[in-house]
């Protein structure tokens, strides 16, 4: 397996709230990082270090243990023109890939139409969450939402198997008749039954799976581990999508940032490791981003909406490294106190797409953009 | 009174409300349905869930910065008030005139204009788009603090045209940026206190304190505007005059309101009834309720056409299931998470996704919204510890001296939940359901036990089925 784009399967984790770049990939030897962040800032000597100048912060050693591996790559400066401070804005930026206007469809909603044009598979794409994060959504193409792949489905306050069955039996008769040429309940019926398949073959993909890989016992843990039973269960998913809350570190940053990037790692390290113990580590690659970075001064005790920041591609056919300029912390060259971004967002969803999946990105991304030698 | 008084009543209740319990059926019922009617569009006293009451419970929504307390605060009103057009219509003008924290970072601005929608909601056009235009939450939502006297700021002139009134291709750019002068000065008072807030607090640029109007005239542009063909030293009131007087804006609201209404899709026999609803627009001076009312009592609405012609958003359908299970009533551990719940559908409320408000009608389904929204109603409808759920079993047991058969047991449950009507092939399937465990004896029901939860399983069936999930 790997050589065949076909196999090849795209895991995003979302870090929502915008996760401080400069206190994550740290510039220590940088006297001005000190200056500007007298508080909020990681010593020196607690970094893990990449390079004579950069490295992550505490918390990132299995993030580590991969970079070492060669299997990080390292988006720095990453962002997009005309930055939007708004949490929910600038994340719909990220998920519909346009900047400029309100855009309707999601990136990723458009990768799954194109892998999938017919709709043929209800599980190309996956989301591990509750509700559809904007990336996933494109009308009409079904995308399957899971909180707990346990209990996925319909019904999952059903505590007797036999009533649940039943239950789910009639649901699918009356989801699946006929509705008598009317639009509305044609939709819904095809709807309902798309997702009851969906559930269906889901349902059998902890059974099929077993792992020596001990994942850490965290939320985001639970889903990576989700991804990769489902992986392992061979369901032709080809976009997976997770998310992790709580990166708007106002205040208290030190504390929050380094728990974060403890279970966004170990849970990482962990998927890796288990994907390997399958055999499958050239099946996956994992982009991690945030809807933006936070100001370049500290606030005393956390730090406020910023711009640019960093990505993070990982896999083993990613040649691991620093792409993208690391960003001047120098005062003119900041942007109205934040980062200043060199690398559109899209340069890197386009190498994603071009280089890993095989598509062509132009479409889904709204534009021609350069690409990162990153595989 | 007959099934067909009913069966209307539930139908009208849907729509101007959040469907109704068999009691509340049967009182609206004997009242008659134009009684109804007025009375729904003249409500009185909402007797909702008191605020000092949702505050000894709930903390956070006391001082209502945030986004989810601020949303189940609002939900509360909605599952327990006795006007139920009243928020049913705040709800109407949340998704026209679509405010969210995202900008914000201030939920009790939006609670503000809310209650602004609430009290002015079903009053006359052009006092709405007053009240709007001084809003606080609208004004820093649609950036018209840098609105300025010689240096304009388009947005909210844009928008009130294309998005609040008249709708795209019934004025001209010029239009636009006339109105946009006639709205200069129109912006926050204390804007230079909340400067300084913005540039140390920037979780909450505007401050903390409460947002005011103010018209400054200092920064008013007071020369002629020339705006919809007339001619004069507009202010932004003449320019509401203006807008309500057009036909454009009569039609454009007309059919927002139908389709909230009546049905997803205006169809031939729907235009009539936008034509109906365009006259008493103008006949009454711009009265909201006058349109409501012509729509109500039209028999298009009260025809078999149009039940089920509208997908329940996402909100609706929520409030809907809660209110039918007697859940929420009192303050209840885990409101929030109702909230969360109108989210993980499609709808969070104060959250649209842009200023277009929500795409509605199909656009609320995908599958991911459809197994949350039959996973919540199927469990509250499901629970048959839940208050009304219980009303139901009583009434199922009362109306009934013997064992029921499965089809009197699907067809009495189906006219509890709200004279539903579903196709024949689903009350075919619902009815083998609930023959599994043949007739059901329900004499000397007991809690939670097996003939209960029998009820409550067949609930559960009718409330995932296609019908339930339309208006």
């Amino acid at each position: 397996m790997g050589a065949n784009t076909q196999d090849k399967a795209l895991v995003v984790i979302q870090l929502s709230g915008g996760n401080d770049y400069l206190n994550t990939v740290v510039p220590y030897t940088n006297d001005l990082y000190y200056d500007l962040r007298p508080t909020v800032h990681i010593a020196a000597d607690e970094v893990l270090r990449l390079n004579d100048t950069h490295g992550f912060r505490p918390g990132m050693e299995a993030m580590k243990q991969l970079w070492d591996e060669g299997q990080v790559a390292v988006i720095n400066g990453i962002g997009y023109p005309k930055p939007d401070r708004s949490h929910f804005r600038s994340m719909d930026i990220w998920h519909t890939a346009e900047p400029e206007k309100i855009g309707t469809e999601g990136w990723l909603g458009r990768v799954i139409r194109e892998l999938d044009p017919s709709g043929e598979n209800v599980l190309t794409g996956v989301h591990f969450g509750r509700g559809l994060p904007r990336a996933l959504g494109c009308r009409g193409v079904p995308v399957a939402s899971v909180g707990d792949l346990d209990t996925y489905g319909l019904y999952p306050d059903m505590q007797d198997e036999w009533a649940r069955k039943a239950a789910l039996g009639t649901f699918a008769k009356m989801y699946g008749g006929a509705a008598g040429g009317d639009v509305v309940r044609e939709y819904l019926g095809q709807t309902g039954s798309d997702a009851l398949k969906g559930a269906d073959i889901l349902r059998t993909a902890p059974g099929k799976y077993t792992s020596t890989v001990e994942y850490p016992d965290t939320g985001l843990a639970k889903n990576l581990k989700s991804i990769a039973q489902v992986m392992c269960a061979d369901l032709g998913t080809r976009i997976y999508y997770t998310s992790l809350g709580g990166w708007d570190t106002h205040s208290g940053e030190l504390l929050t940032h380094a728990k974060l990037w403890h279970e966004v790692s170990s849970g990482v390290g962990a998927l890796m490791a288990d994907l390997k113990a399958h055999g499958r580590e050239d099946e996956a690659v994992i982009l991690i981003f945030s809807e933006f970075g936070r100001r370049v001064r500290d606030n005393g005790s956390g730090c406020d909406h910023g711009s640019g920041g960093g990505a993070f591609v990982v896999g083993s056919a990613v040649q691991g490294g620093m792409y993208g300029e690391y960003p001047s912390l120098r005062l003119e060259d900041q942007l109205e106190g934040d980062l200043h971004f060199n690398n559109d967002f899209r340069c890197t969803y386009t190498t994603l797409l071009e280089q890993w999946m095989g598509l062509e990105a132009a479409s889904i991304v709204n534009g021609q953009f350069e690409q990162f030698a990153c595989f | 009174m007959s099934t067909h008084d009913l069966t209307l009543m539930a139908h009208l209740l849907r729509r101007a409300g959040f469907g109704a319990t068999p009691d509340e059926l049967e009182i609206y019922a004997a009242r008659g349905y134009e009684t109804t009617v007025e009375a729904l569009l003249n409500p009185g006293e909402a007797q909702a869930m008191p605020d000092d009451i949702i505050r000894r419970y709930h903390v956070d929504q006391s001082e209502l910065r945030q986004l989810d307390g601020a949303g189940a605060y609002w939900l509360y009103r909605m599952v327990t008030t006795q006007c139920p057009l009243q928020e049913k219509m705040a709800l109407f003008w949340h998704g026209l005139f679509a405010t969210g924290y995202a900008k914000l970072n201030q939920a009790r601005a939006l609670l503000n204009q809310i209650d602004m929608f609430r009290r002015s909601g079903l009053g006359r056009f052009d006092s709405l788009l007053l009240e709007l235009s001084k809003d606080p939450a609208m004004l820093l939502w649609l950036d018209n603090q840098d609105n300025h006297k010689g240096a304009i700021n388009e947005n909210y002139g844009r928008e009130l045209l294309e998005l609040f009134s008249m709708g795209i291709g019934h004025y001209s750019e010029d239009d636009v940026k006339e109105a946009a002068r006639a709205f200069t000065g129109w912006t926050l008072k204390n804007a230079e206190y909340m400067a300084v807030r913005a540039s140390k607090d920037s979780i909450w640029p505007y401050g903390r304190i409460n947002w005011h109007f103010e018209f400054r005239e200092d920064d008013h542009d007071d020369s002629d505007k020339t705006f919809l063909g007339e001619t004069g030293p507009f202010n932004g009131e003449q320019i509401i005059d203006i807008i309500a007087r057009q036909e454009a804006t009569a039609r454009f609201i007309s059919q927002r309101l139908f389709q909230f209404f009546a049905a997803d899709e205006i169809d031939v026999d729907g235009e009539p009834v936008v034509e109906a609803m365009m006259q008493s627009y103008f006949d009454s001076g711009y009265a909201i309720r006058a349109m409501l009312r012509t729509l109500f009592n039209a028999d298009y609405f009260k025809s078999a056409q149009t039940r089920y012609a509208r997908v329940k958003g996402p909100v609706e359908l929520l409030v809907g299931g809660i209110r039918l299970a007697g859940s929420y009533r009192r303050p209840t551990l885990g409101a929030n998470q109702l909230a969360f719940q109108a989210f993980y559908m499609g709808q969070g409320l104060l959250a649209p996704p842009t200023v277009e408000g929500w795409h509605e009608g199909m656009e609320w389904i995908d599958s991911g919204a459809l197994v949350e929204r039959i996973n919540f109603v199927a469990k509250e409808l499901g629970d048959v510890s839940k208050p009304g759920i219980r009303d139901l079993i009583f009434r199922l047991d009362a109306a009934n001296d013997g064992p029921l058969t499965p089809e009197q047991l699907v067809d009495q449950c189906l006219a509890l939940v709200g004279q539903l009507e579903v196709d024949a092939d689903t009350r075919d399937a619902l009815i083998e359901f609930a023959a599994q465990d043949g007739d059901l004896d329900l004499r000397g029901h007991q809690p939670g036990d097996a003939a209960e939860t029998r009820v409550g399983n067949v609930l559960r069936m009718i409330a995932s089925t296609r019908e339930y999930q339309l208006a």
